[in-house]
């Protein structure tokens, strides 16, 4: 029996959903009506719905960066792409309609992926600088499409993608499970997944021993590149325009975030895009959780910076010892 | 054509191309931040019309977003020998020496929008900006008259956490809150300046407020965040404009939409003619010597359905919000 209660409590994962958890009892203390439901206008209402629709963007670029921190990359430009791909979707769409204002935005952030694969997989660069010069230039890039306004649009089907619904569940919430079985299946349904783990535990091992690592690298940020153009045009859907001086801003951070605390090492090899996505969903808990406690704005940061440490040292395997040490101690 | 006619001709040519200069009877060089938001690029092309307006040569250099590119702008406009200075500072110190250097080629330097430290107070003519207390308290008392001593919970979007203005605009609501008893703001979270984050607190407010019912009226230190809480309500079932009162402050374009179709009740100007009060307190001070007060306060003007927001709306689109 102890030896089953161990295992579980080794089993990946667990600290993590027992986080969430514990995050969203502390905001059925502080929001009594935390857990109700209810539909408006053919869509489900609640702050339970809130985070994960308000928790869609940051999830969806954790899926991304996910992949490119397993091949031990960092993409700090997520944010940029964001902007230009909304500010791309806002501009077209209501004169051109959706697909091809999609199409568009998609298209950028695959080559926006493709330039910072480029830098890192062909030129060699360091990826947290290669990606540094995109997440500087594509806010301008995104500011000189919208000429520095907020783009508003009205075309209905791009608005859907925001703020619609599929059988209750709102679209931003249906395109991030859509994207992470596709992802989870692209990476673990074939060998893929092991070929990126590898690349990222040892890229020179890797190669000799016939893993193009390469491609790999390029894929990933390309991949990632596509995620964060699809956060974008869902962040410009929500609110019915592309804010290029404020879309995505510092959400590269909060994707890394969501990527750590879902237990993925920033020095590459194993990794797990549900547990990013768990750690995103613990991040936009804690901000709803905030929202909703009516505690001065002041504290907002230090509440959040106190979740996370305590998350990240639930995972740490030396203050676990030092916890059984201390428990030992006590007997 | 014998030489004398062509004398003439040249001659002829060159008065009439010295005319606009002479016409334009001042140069003003306008040291601008950049393109931080809609409202810097409106106040941009206000600046621009005013001028024109008074015939003025207003020379803009962008200093995108930089101190050191103002300073360097400064130094050129001095070089130039412009008849004054509009400077929109980005930060409030470090202006000493640039200022004293204009202050010796006795050009007038005039600040539009913000202040710079009072350190500098002897080396501009005057300050043209807006009061943002008085934008918060106007806004304030606006609510106040249309409740009409009726109790009303207010659910407050506070500008980013530290920028002074949304300190201000707090500072400025609450002065007429504590007069009248009915009125009470029941939460307050910061919405970034943003539509995203207006719309996401907005939100949690009506969650937290029993689906919205308990709230009387939204007050956003923007129209932006408004914005994003009209469409937050309306998505919650409520009625932004009828079921709950709003009241936000700038008065950029899409606020003007939002009162033409009665999702908005006010916004308070911050306007974006800065340029036009420098203008005038320039040419006095170089006609007659008039020197202007050291503050000039722009209006911040209160508007409602009352006073035909779909005109407003178009005058207001092509300015650059």
């Amino acid at each position: 029996m102890p030896s089953m209660m161990r295992r579980l409590l080794q089993s990946r994962g667990l600290a993590q959903i027992i986080a969430l958890l514990v995050i969203l009892a502390i905001d059925r203390a502080v929001s009594p009506q935390f857990f109700d439901l209810r539909m408006q206008d053919g869509r489900l209402f609640g702050s339970l719905i809130d985070v994960l629709n308000r928790g869609a963007p940051v999830a969806l670029l954790a899926l991304g960066m996910v992949l490119v921190i397993a091949t031990r990359g960092i993409d700090l430009s997520v944010g940029a792409v964001m902007a230009i791909a909304g500010a791309i979707a806002a501009s077209l769409a209501d004169a051109y309609g959706l697909p091809l204002a999609l199409a568009a935005a998609l298209g950028a952030g695959l080559l926006c992926g493709l330039w910072n694969g480029f830098l890192v997989a062909v030129l060699g660069i360091q990826p947290i600088v290669a990606t540094l010069i995109l997440m500087v230039a594509g806010r301008g890039v995104a500011q000189l499409i919208t000429e520095g306004r907020i783009v508003t649009f009205t075309a209905p089907d791009l608005v859907w993608l925001g703020n619609g619904a599929v059988l209750g569940v709102p679209t931003p919430v249906v395109v991030v499970l859509g994207m992470l079985v596709v992802t989870g299946a692209v990476v673990r349904g074939s060998a893929l997944g092991l070929l990126i783990e590898a690349t990222g535990g040892n890229a020179r091992a890797s190669e000799l021993a016939g893993i193009r690592t390469r491609g790999m690298i390029l894929a990933v940020y390309v991949w990632c590149g596509l995620c964060a153009a699809l956060a974008g045009v869902i962040a410009a859907a929500d609110i019915m325009g592309a804010d290029a001086n404020n879309a995505g801003l510092w959400l590269e951070l909060d994707a890394i975030l969501a990527v750590v605390i879902g237990g993925t090492s920033l020095f590459g090899g194993r990794f797990s895009p549900v547990l990013a996505m768990v750690g995103a969903l613990i991040i936009q808990a804690m901000n709803t959780g905030i929202l909703l406690s009516g505690y001065p704005p002041e504290f907002n940061l230090l509440v959040k910076a106190a979740v996370v440490l305590i998350v990240l040292l639930l995972q740490s395997p030396r203050f676990a010892s030092a916890g059984a040490v201390l428990w030992r101690a006590q007997q | 054509m014998n030489s004398k006619a062509l004398l003439a001709a040249t001659a002829l040519v060159a008065i009439t191309l010295s005319l606009p200069a002479t016409a334009a009877e001042l140069t003003v060089g306008f040291s601008q931040i950049g393109s931080e938001s809609g409202w810097r690029a409106a106040e941009t092309s206000v600046s621009k019309s005013e001028a024109a307006k008074r015939k003025v040569t207003l020379k803009i250099a962008d200093a995108q977003q930089k101190q050191e590119n103002q300073i360097k702008a400064i130094r050129s406009f001095i070089a130039q020998g412009v008849d004054a200075i509009f400077l929109a500072p980005v930060v409030s110190s470090g202006w000493d020496a640039v200022l004293k250097g204009a202050k010796e080629a006795k050009i007038p330097v005039v600040l539009l929008d913000r202040d710079i430290d009072p350190s500098g107070k002897e080396l501009y003519l005057t300050a043209v900006t807006s009061d943002s207390v008085h934008e918060g308290a106007v806004a304030g008392e606006w609510l106040a008259k249309t409740v009409a001593g009726k109790a009303c919970s207010v659910v407050e979007l506070q500008g980013t956490v530290g920028a002074s203005v949304a300190t201000n605009r707090k500072k400025g609501f609450d002065s007429v809150v504590a007069k009248n008893a009915n009125l009470k703001v029941v939460r307050s979270q910061t919405g970034d300046f943003t539509r995203a984050k207006g719309k996401e607190v907005m939100e949690s407010f009506i969650k937290a407020e029993g689906g919205g019912k308990n709230i009387c009226a939204v007050y956003a230190h923007n129209d932006d965040m408004m914005v994003g809480a009209i469409q937050a309500m309306k998505e919650a079932g409520l009625k932004p404009g009828k079921d709950v009162l709003t009241v936000s402050i700038d008065a950029v374009p899409d606020i003007f939409k939002a009162i033409a179709a009665g999702e908005a009740n006010a916004t308070v100007e911050l306007t974006p003619n800065m340029a036009g009060p420098a203008l005038d307190a320039i040419m006095a001070y170089k006609a007659k010597g008039t020197v202007p007060p050291k503050w000039i306060q722009t209006e911040s003007k209160l508007y409602t359905a009352a006073d035909d927001p779909q005109k407003i709306y178009d005058s207001k689109k092509g300015l650059g919000y």
